[in-house]
């Protein structure tokens, strides 16, 4: 069976001053119809700038390389023009800032509207009705209202669900979603992640979701892909990085998230060390400074290995069992 | 002083309020709207004590710091720091006792000077305080304060831009130290950071507030973020403190309906559980500041709203355990926090 979206040996870079800096360093995966992907990583990971090549909105100075099938076809070989057709429409996007992804002088109306009616070529009262709906499916009240209103008259949690609005106006088959409640207030994030649970269990959209919170992927998602220095350190599904994590650096994350569910004085278990610098990786395995389980065998760089059970991770300790 | 183990409130906030006036219109027609950013605040801070502060957006928690510090002036109310009264004092003075009271804010990099080094950050303070210092002494002390919030000293002569995010922060939380304050107010000291780097501050700050016998009131909009360095937690919604109470009472049998719908939209990082979490039970969204409701100001969201909420303010008022609640029906709600695998993992 075909995948929805097969991504291969995905590369990215970017020319900077310092030098040539690898974002990403080849990371591949699957995803099906109403499949939940997280991409889980911190600050300078690779995650979101993986999606951004894929949807062909990397930076002037970025190259990207791989490829991306979408239905068989790959994204990345695609003109302007003809990925044009496809954003928005089958794979749309929405990032963490509502307020710098939505356009300030143009009401909600018109910034909906014309996405349907370029694509799907609605007449404006259809695509009114037609973003109406949506409005009101993300539970914004009144909308028959709020659709005349601009984007600085919503509160955050409601401009954040007018993206969510906006990325599913199109019934797209796979919506990827960067940060999307990291700028929002807990209550309202859990607003959020229920909305695009359910969402996903009604029009089976695949979902990419971007983060470095471990707490929201462990309700939304299904599998888990974990970055660390553009690349793929660990990968599988929920249970498997939750409650069998393989390698050291999924360990810390998940050792380093502060929990509500822990009855007794837990102890946070910090990684050491600090993010790395992609001009200054480490020769070998990139986690290997502040891995505390480090020895010679790092000095080598490990592969990405299957553990079992389509459980994947990169790291040396499991190549010697 | 007190001994330790003798704890007495070095802090005393009483019936504390800050009104901002902002005018909107144009000349002709301008109206002035008040907004009340903290509005009748109090609470009692123990030497050697953690109060965490969280509450969401428009709260009011960082309005709350500044106005302890006097960085805003209150239109109401009283702060006393060992039974002096800030709010009274002229500018002059009050920038005396900053000495003792330190602030360590939310966004590393932009609050430090990008065109100073590490080792000048740092040393200011002390400049400003003791401009008889010696710079030899001075040196000392700055090198001493980076070694202990984990910085290398050899790294004094470098600029903020080259330390990252956690490390500007460890940068900050020396500045703020460097003059041994006796109370530090920390304004959302972590949000900006990665999972993997506030982990590391939170567990610096617990260990210096042990060491150095700190108070310390911690900003959050993240109750697990809180949890781990509070004794006890005081929750804000709409400039008005909902609940203090002792930390372990706050997370498993919360008073007040919002602590509960905050803790419940913490999502849990275990697949188990966190596919049944339950939702929070909170209905819209919070009301504008510039007009807040009637009678209770949560009762907008309330799932347990009752006719009375609607007109009567309930005040902040004691409980039998010595937690404090702003809730009218705290005695008759059992708002226990039930996990569906609580303790595993």
């Amino acid at each position: 069976m075909s995948a929805l979206l097969e991504v291969k040996d995905l590369r990215v870079s970017f020319d900077t001053p310092e030098g040539e800096v690898h974002a990403v360093s080849g990371i591949e995966f699957r995803l099906d119809a109403g499949d939940a992907l997280a991409i889980v990583g911190e600050s300078g990971s690779g995650k979101t700038q993986s999606m951004m090549a894929l949807m062909g909105l990397l930076a002037e100075n970025g190259h990207a390389s791989g490829q991306a099938l979408y239905k068989g076809q790959d994204l990345m070989e695609m003109t302007a023009h003809e990925l044009n057709r496809h954003r928005g429409r089958d794979i749309a996007m929405i990032f963490q800032d509502p307020m710098t992804s939505l356009n300030p002088y143009m009401n909600i109306e018109k910034q909906m509207t014309e996405v349907v009616m370029h694509h799907q070529g609605l007449h404006h009262r259809e695509a009114r009705a037609h973003a109406i709906e949506m409005l009101r499916a993300v539970r914004i009240p009144d909308p028959e209202q709020r659709i005349r209103q601009y984007p600085h008259e919503f509160s955050g949690g409601m401009r954040q669900r007018v993206m969510v609005a906006m990325g599913l106006l199109c019934e797209p088959d796979i919506l990827i979603a960067d940060e999307p409640t990291t700028a929002l207030d807990v209550t309202v994030q859990a607003q959020i992640t229920q909305l695009m649970a359910e969402l996903r269990r009604q029009s089976n959209t695949a979902i990419v979701l971007i983060t470095h919170d471990l707490g929201v992927v462990a309700g939304l998602c299904d599998r888990v892909l974990v970055m660390y220095a553009g690349e793929v350190v660990e990968y599988g599904t929920v249970d498997q990085i939750y409650y069998e994590p393989r390698h050291p650096y999924t360990r810390g994350l998940l050792d380093s998230v502060p929990r509500l569910d822990h009855v007794e004085d837990q102890e946070l278990h910090a990684i050491p060390g600090n993010p790395p610098n992609l001009l200054a990786l480490p020769s070998g395995c990139n986690f290997r400074e502040r891995c505390v389980h480090a020895f010679d065998a790092c000095h080598q760089k490990p592969a990405l290995r299957d553990v079992g059970d389509g459980h994947f991770s990169r790291c040396h300790l499991d190549q010697e069992a | 002083m007190s001994a330790p183990d003798a704890p007495r409130p070095v802090l005393r906030v009483q019936d504390l309020a800050v009104h901002y006036q902002l005018r909107e219109g144009g000349l002709l027609h301008s109206r002035i709207h008040t907004l009340k950013a903290v509005d009748g605040v109090s609470f009692d801070l123990m030497a050697g004590e953690s109060l965490g502060v969280v509450g969401e957006s428009g709260c009011g928690k960082s309005t709350l710091a500044r106005a302890i510090l006097g960085l805003i002036r209150p239109v109401r109310g009283r702060v006393l720091w060992l039974g002096e009264d800030l709010t009274l004092l002229e500018d002059e003075d009050l920038r005396k006792k900053r000495k003792e009271l330190q602030i360590v804010f939310q966004d590393p990099l932009a609050s430090l000077n990008p065109r100073m080094t590490v080792g000048d950050i740092i040393a200011e303070p002390l400049k400003t305080f003791f401009p008889k210092f010696a710079r030899v002494q001075v040196e000392e002390r700055v090198r001493g304060m980076m070694k202990m919030v984990g910085l290398l000293p050899n790294q004094i002569n470098r600029y903020p831009h080259e330390f990252s995010g956690g490390q500007c922060q460890r940068i900050g939380i020396a500045r703020a130290l460097v003059l041994n304050p006796k109370l530090i107010i920390c304004d959302e000291p972590v949000s900006a950071l990665d999972v993997s780097i506030q982990a590391q501050i939170i567990a610096l700050l617990r260990d210096l507030q042990k060491k150095l016998q700190l108070s310390l009131i911690f900003i959050a909009h993240d109750l697990a973020v809180v949890k781990h360095i509070s004794h006890r937690v005081m929750v804000m919604y709409l400039g008005k403190a909902m609940e203090i109470a002792q930390r372990q009472a706050l997370y498993r049998k919360p008073l007040h309906p919002y602590t509960s719908a905050l803790v419940k939209a913490v999502p849990i990082p275990d697949p188990r559980i966190a596919r049944e979490q339950a939702d929070t039970g909170l209905t819209g969204d919070m009301p504008s500041p510039f007009n807040p409701p009637t009678g209770c100001v949560f009762h907008t969201r309330c799932p347990y709203v009752v006719k009375r909420c609607k007109l009567d303010v309930p005040a902040l008022r004691r409980m039998e355990n010595g937690d404090w609640v702003a809730c009218h029906r705290a005695e008759e709600l059992d708002l226990t926090i039930r996990l569906a695998g609580h303790g595993a993992g």
